[in-house]
C-alpha cells in the first residue's frame, strides 16, 4: 500500500520524531517501497494459524513477590540530562 | 608480541595457565594491535587502562593457581552490552555518554570467568543494519580486501566491529548479538566463526533492546572451538530475563571434534535462490561433500515459507523496535534537545538522536501497530512466523541439522547497498528464518571466492541443540582447512 506524505507526518508524530517537511516526501517513497515488498505476505494462507508471540514456548516464570532491587537514586540519576535534589528535571508538563 | 595476538582463544588460555606469558603481556600486545588498527574503526571506545588493571588481577589469580576458564584472555565487547562504568552507546547518538551503573549478565559472566575487556566495539545503530554503515561512529572497514581492488569493503553488520576485530587479531574473540543475522553475516564476510544460540540460551539482561523476541547474544571467534569456549561462559539461566531458559549449559567445547557419523543433514531447496553467485553454490556443494565424507547422511528438505521470512521480519522487528525505542525521550538518560514544550523536547531529541535507518524502522513499526493496520500487518506477520517455525519443526522430524550458505554474497563495498533499504535487507535472507523460529545456528568459514574474499557456510539446529552444531561445524572447519587471515594493510 502506498503511503502518502500526510500519513508519514501522522506516523512520525505518533512516534514522537520530528521530520522536516523536505524529508517527508522521500520517507513516503521509502516506506511505500518497503511496505509494498511486505505485501507478498498476503500470498500465505494463514487461516486458522495461531499468531506466534514468543520464540520459545515456555510458561512465564513466577518469582517470589519480594523486593530484590532499588534504593539507588544516585545510580538511577547518574545519566540524567538534568537532575536536582534527587529528582529528574523535566520540561514543564502542565501550564 | 605479534605472536600473542595470532593465538586462538584456546591457545591463549592454555598458555596463560601454563604461565608461558602473562595476562598483562598478551593484553599489551592486543592494545598495541588496536592502536595500529584505528583505520579499521572497529572500536568506538578503547579501554586500555581498564584492560591492564583486569589483566594484572588475572595474573595475581593465575599466580595463585586460581582463575576461571577465560582467565586473562583479552576480549572485545559489542557496544550493545551495558558495561558498568564504561560508556555504552549502541552505536547511537541518542544515548550520548550513557555510562551504565550496572553490568549486563553476559559480560558479568565473562568477567566472572576471568576475561579482560579491551574496549567497546562498533556496530550498526541499535543493531539495525547489515553493513555497519548506520553507526553514529562511522562504518567499520573489513580487514579483508579484494585481490582486484583496494576499495574499502564492509565487514557486514550489525556486529561489524566484533567481526573486524576478530579477523584482524585485535581481540582473541568478541561478544556480538544477532536479531536477523547480525552475528552470522559478519562472520561470513570476515572469515570468522559466529554463533547465534537458541533464543533464551544467553540472558538479554543489560543488552540494549532492539527486537526483544528475536535478539540473542552470541560469540564471534577465530575457530569453532573458541566460539564454543566463549559461548559456554556467556550462557546460563538468569532470573532477571524472563525469557532466559532454565537449562544447564552443556560443555560445548567437548562436543567440537566429536564424530558426526550418522547425523542426518537437510539441504533446504528453497535456499537455492535466483541470482545466487555460482561460487556460493559451489561452496555449498563442497560443504555437502565434506559432511558426507565425515559420515553424515544428506538429503533435500523443504522449508516452503522461507521467502516470506524477511518480509515478516520487517514487520515484527520494527514493531518491537518502535516499542523498545520509545524509552529514548531525553528525560532519564542520554542526550536531550531543549525546547519550549515537552512535545518539542521529545520530537527534537529523537529527531537529532536517531539516524535515518533507525527512524525508518521506528516509523514502519509505528505504522504496522497503528489502529487499522495491526491485523493486516502485525498479526499477519505473527501468523507467518508460526508457519516458518512449523516448517523447521517438520524438517527436524527427518534430519538433525540443516546446511545452507550464510550470506548471499561476499563482502561488498561501502555504499554499495546503502541507497536501497530492501537491497540491504536481502543480506539476511538465509539467516533471518532462524531468529523467527528461535533456533540456534553457526557460520563457519568455508573458503575464498575468486576475489580472495571469505565465504561462510551456515548450520541450523534444533532448539537447544548447539551441541550437534558444534560437532558438525568442527567437521566442516577441519575439512575446509580455512586458516587464512587478511593480509595486513592497516
Amino acid at each position: 500500500m502506498a503511503i502518502d506524505v500526510d500519513t508519514v507526518r501522522k506516523v512520525a508524530s505518533l512516534a514522537q520524531i520530528w521530520e522536516p517537511e523536505a524529508r517527508l516526501r522521500a520517507l513516503a517513497a521509502e516506506l511505500s517501497g518497503i511496505l509494498g515488498w511486505i505485501e507478498q505476505l498476503n500470498e500465505v494462507d494463514t487461516e486458522g494459524v495461531e499468531p506466534m508471540t514468543s520464540a520459545v514456548a515456555v510458561a512465564m516464570p513466577m518469582r517470589d513477590d519480594v523486593v530484590t532491587d532499588g534504593g539507588d537514586a544516585t545510580g538511577i540519576l547518574a545519566n540524567a540530562p538534568v537532575s536536582r535534589n534527587g529528582f529528574f528535571v523535566v520540561p514543564k508538563v502542565v501550564e | 608480541m605479534s605472536a600473542l595476538t595470532a593465538l586462538t582463544l584456546r591457545a591463549a588460555v592454555d598458555g596463560l595457565r601454563a604461565r608461558d606469558f602473562t595476562a598483562e603481556e598478551i593484553t599489551r600486545a592486543h592494545i598495541e594491535a588496536i592502536e595500529k588498527a584505528r583505520s579499521l574503526n572497529a572500536f568506538v571506545l578503547e579501554t586500555p587502562e581498564w584492560a591492564l588493571a583486569m589483566a594484572r588481577a588475572s595474573d595475581e589469580r593465575l599466580a595463585r593457581g586460581e582463575g576461571g576458564p577465560l582467565e586473562g584472555a583479552p576480549l572485545g565487547i559489542k557496544d550493545l552490552f551495558c558495561t558498568r562504568g564504561v560508556r555504552s552507546t549502541a552505536g547511537s547518538r541518542i544515548l550520548g555518554d550513557f555510562t551504565p551503573t550496572y553490568e549486563s549478565t553476559v559480560t558479568a559472566n565473562l568477567w566472572r570467568d576471568g576475561a579482560v575487556m579491551l574496549g567497546k566495539l562498533n556496530m550498526d545503530e541499535f543493531a539495525m543494519g547489515s553493513s555497519n554503515e548506520t553507526s553514529a561512529y562511522g562504518p567499520v572497514i573489513n580487514p579483508w580486501r579484494s585481490t582486484a581492488s583496494n576499495r574499502p569493503l564492509s565487514p557486514g553488520g550489525s556486529s561489524g566491529g566484533s567481526a573486524a576485530a576478530v579477523a584482524a587479531d585485535l581481540v582473541l574473540a568478541a561478544t556480538a548479538t544477532d536479531t536477523g543475522g547480525s552475528i552470522r553475516q559478519p562472520a561470513s564476510l570476515t572469515g570468522s566463526v559466529g554463533v547465534k544460540p537458541t533464543y533464551g540460551r544467553c540472558s538479554r539482561w543489560g543488552i540494549v533492546a532492539f527486537a526483544s523476541s528475536l535478539d540473542q547474544a552470541g560469540p564471534l571467534a577465530k575457530t569453532v572451538d573458541d566460539a564454543a569456549l566463549l559461548l559456554k561462559s556467556m550462557s546460563g539461566h538468569d532470573p532477571k530475563d524472563s525469557t532466559s531458559l532454565p537449562v544447564e549449559t552443556p560443555d560445548f567445547p567437548a562436543l567440537v571434534g566429536k564424530s558426526v557419523k550418522g547425523l542426518r543433514i537437510g539441504i533446504p531447496k528453497e535456499y537455492r535462490v535466483a541470482g545466487m553467485p555460482a561460487e556460493i553454490e559451489t561452496l555449498w556443494s563442497l560443504g555437502i561433500d565434506w559432511l558426507r565424507e565425515a559420515g553424515c547422511k544428506v538429503s533435500e528438505v523443504s522449508l516452503p515459507h522461507t521467502k516470506y521470512a524477511l518480509p515478516a521480519y520487517y514487520i515484527i522487528a520494527p514493531a518491537e523496535a518502535s516499542s523498545n525505542l520509545a524509552r529514548y525521550d531525553g528525560m532519564r538518560y542520554g542526550a536531550r534537545v531543549e525546547a519550549d514544550t515537552l512535545a518539542d523536547v521529545y520530537q527534537l531529541t529523537r529527531s537529532a538522536g536517531f539516524g535515518d535507518e533507525v527512524k525508518r524502522r521506528v516509523l514502519i513499526g509505528t505504522y504496522v501497530l497503528s489502529a487499522g493496520y495491526y491485523d493486516a500487518y502485525y498479526l499477519k506477520a505473527l501468523k507467518v512466523r508460526r508457519r516458518i517455525a512449523d516448517d523447521f519443526d517438520r524438517a527436524f522430524e527427518t534430519v538433525d541439522a540443516l546446511l545452507t550458505p550464510t550470506a548471499p554474497s561476499a563482502a561488498f563495498g561501502l555504499g554499495e547497498n546503502s541507497a536501497d533499504p530492501i537491497a540491504m535487507y536481502l543480506n539476511d535472507i538465509f539467516t533471518v528464518t532462524v531468529n523467527l523460529a528461535g533456533l540456534p545456528a553457526i557460520s563457519v568459514p568455508g573458503g575464498l571466492d575468486s576475489q580472495g574474499l571469505p565465504l561462510g557456510l551456515q548450520l541450523i539446529g534444533r532448539a537447544l541443540d548447539e551441541g550437534a552444531l558444534f560437532s558438525l561445524a568442527g567437521a566442516l572447519e577441519k575439512a575446509a582447512g580455512f586458516t587464512l587471515k587478511p593480509e595486513r594493510w592497516w
